[in-house]
């Protein structure tokens, strides 16, 4: 079995009394790429968000290489450029440019030097096939563009981990294969990654494993053959049925 | 209508001078204070938005919501009260506890600045509350901290999107700049009394210092417009690349390099 990064034990999240997360367990190890999946509304955004402390979770644990990150005087920052993430909305720095949105990380976070930064910066472009866009504010590229510049910002931190977050829901449907291309690329390189998607194609071809989750639970875990030919639970193969119909 | 031709070329002839003083005064008090102001306003608007979270160390919460409750009460204190009883009561205040008779440009930047910082925190607050939180969560999610992240992405476009805000700031401190007269500053309303009461020509002065009150304001307005053009930058920006057949959209290129492999 490869390393262990991140091991989530018993985690659970309220919002007031409603709970969003009830004791989900799960581990990520070096190379898994992880696709959850489930209907709209049953925590997978929330585990994500949970995973990169956006969210507070209410109980459990958070293991990165065996650290707790909820303990107090966690390095929070180090932490975060080790598990880069991928928003839905981009979430792109509006005020810089292309390149700029790769470098910032780099020289305020890791302190890196501005050649050394650039250069990183470039390759990582280069390898989305933004290369020629680096001059270009994020107003002026399409949300393909724009969310493959948002995979070479994370990756500019050149870190562990990667998370998506619904990353091809807010596109229109052409600009979604240009960034499950790059996805796929990068699961081919052995990134380790976790992907929210809605995408059941990419979750079947491209995953390692698939974690179905249905009200705050993980329903169900298993290779993407097993999850997705024949499983075990009633309520996967609901979800799976009326997700195929469609 | 000659008489008030008369008297205003009588006032420019014997006291212009004075009014081109007085008027440079007005700018440098409303400039200085406008600067100073926002400086006091950003960094208030900044601690105003430090978000506090669980996992924070005791020392930290505490000394944040003391800094929060003073700022609040700094903003509160000088929103809620006149310019002109804050100068006496600055000016008078200063020589009574520290013995220090403030001379009248101290005075004036002091006045003007507190002021005007008062308004910027609250104006400042809505512009960082204004950029879209993901951008923030973007910053968040490659370990930015809360300070880097103002610096870098949000204050930038909040200063974009304060700049009329500023640009009124401006506007109105050149116009309030008058009641300092209260603590003998000399700008341009002084002038305009002591020529008053000097040559008891009031509708005439009255007329030149309207003016002289206009252009000024007029100009500041049409300099900051020209400000925010610039910041908004090109539209346009150039592809880094030599290939003249590079598709707009960036696909083809990538697709045919994969293809070659």
């Amino acid at each position: 079995m490869a390393e262990l990064i991140l091991d989530v034990e018993h985690l659970s999240k309220s919002f007031g009394s409603n709970k969003v997360l009830h004791d989900i367990d799960f581990e990520v190890h070096k190379g898994d790429v992880i696709s959850i999946i489930g209907a709209s509304g049953s925590g997978k955004s929330t585990l994500l968000r949970c995973i990169n402390l956006l969210e507070d979770p209410s109980g459990g644990k958070v293991l990165f290489h065996g650290a707790d990150i909820t303990e107090k005087g966690f390095n929070l920052a180090g932490y975060r450029a080790k598990v880069g993430m991928v928003f839905q909305s981009f979430n792109l720095f509006s005020n810089l440019s292309v390149l700029e949105n790769c470098v910032v990380g780099q020289r305020k976070v890791l302190k890196k030097s501005r050649a050394e930064a650039e250069s990183l910066a470039k390759e990582y472009l280069e390898k989305v096939g933004m290369a020629p866009y680096i001059n270009a504010k994020p107003r002026q590229i399409s949300g393909g563009q724009k969310q493959r510049v948002a995979i070479a910002r994370a990756l500019s931190m050149q870190p562990e981990v990667l998370l998506f977050d619904e990353p091809t829901s807010a596109l229109d449907p052409q600009m979604v294969g240009e960034v499950l291309n790059v996805m796929r690329d990068l699961a081919q390189e052995g990134m380790t990654m976790l992907v929210v998607t809605h995408e059941m194609a990419f979750a079947r071809d491209v995953s390692s494993r698939v974690i179905f989750m249905k009200d705050g639970i993980i329903c169900e875990e298993d290779t993407p053959q097993n999850l997705f030919t024949m499983p075990k639970k009633q309520e996967t193969k609901e979800f799976l049925s009326r997700f195929m119909a469609n | 209508m000659s008489k008030f031709i008369d008297d205003i070329v009588k006032c420019w002839t014997l006291y212009g001078e004075s009014y081109i003083d007085g008027a440079g005064r007005t700018i440098v008090i409303s400039l200085v204070g406008t600067i100073i102001g926002c400086i006091i306003g950003f960094a208030v608007g900044i601690v105003q938005t430090i978000p506090v979270s669980k996992n924070d160390s005791l020392a930290k919460k505490v000394v944040v919501k003391i800094l929060k409750i003073i700022m609040r009460m700094y903003v509160e204190l000088f929103r809620g009260t006149p310019m002109i009883v804050q100068a006496v009561f600055l000016f008078y205040g200063v020589q009574m506890i520290w013995d220090v008779t403030l001379g009248m440009w101290p005075a004036a930047f002091l006045v003007v600045s507190v002021n005007t910082g008062a308004y910027m925190a609250e104006t400042v607050r809505g512009g960082i509350n204004s950029i879209d939180p993901g951008q923030t969560e973007g910053a968040k999610a490659i370990g930015m901290t809360h300070v880097q992240t103002m610096l870098s992405v949000i204050l930038p476009q909040a200063f974009r999107n304060l700049i009329p805000q500023i640009g009124n700031n401006l506007i109105i401190n050149i116009k309030d700049t008058s009641v300092l007269s209260i603590i003998s500053v000399t700008d341009l309303f002084f002038v305009h009394k002591s020529v008053a009461g000097a040559l008891y020509k009031y509708f005439a002065s009255a007329t030149i210092t309207m003016l002289i009150y206009l252009t000024l304001t007029v100009t500041a307005s049409l300099l900051l417009r020209m400000l925010e053009k610039k910041l908004d930058g090109d539209s346009s920006f150039d592809l880094a690349t030599t290939d003249t057949l590079a598709h707009t959209s960036g696909m083809l290129t990538y697709h045919e390099k994969k293809k070659d492999k």
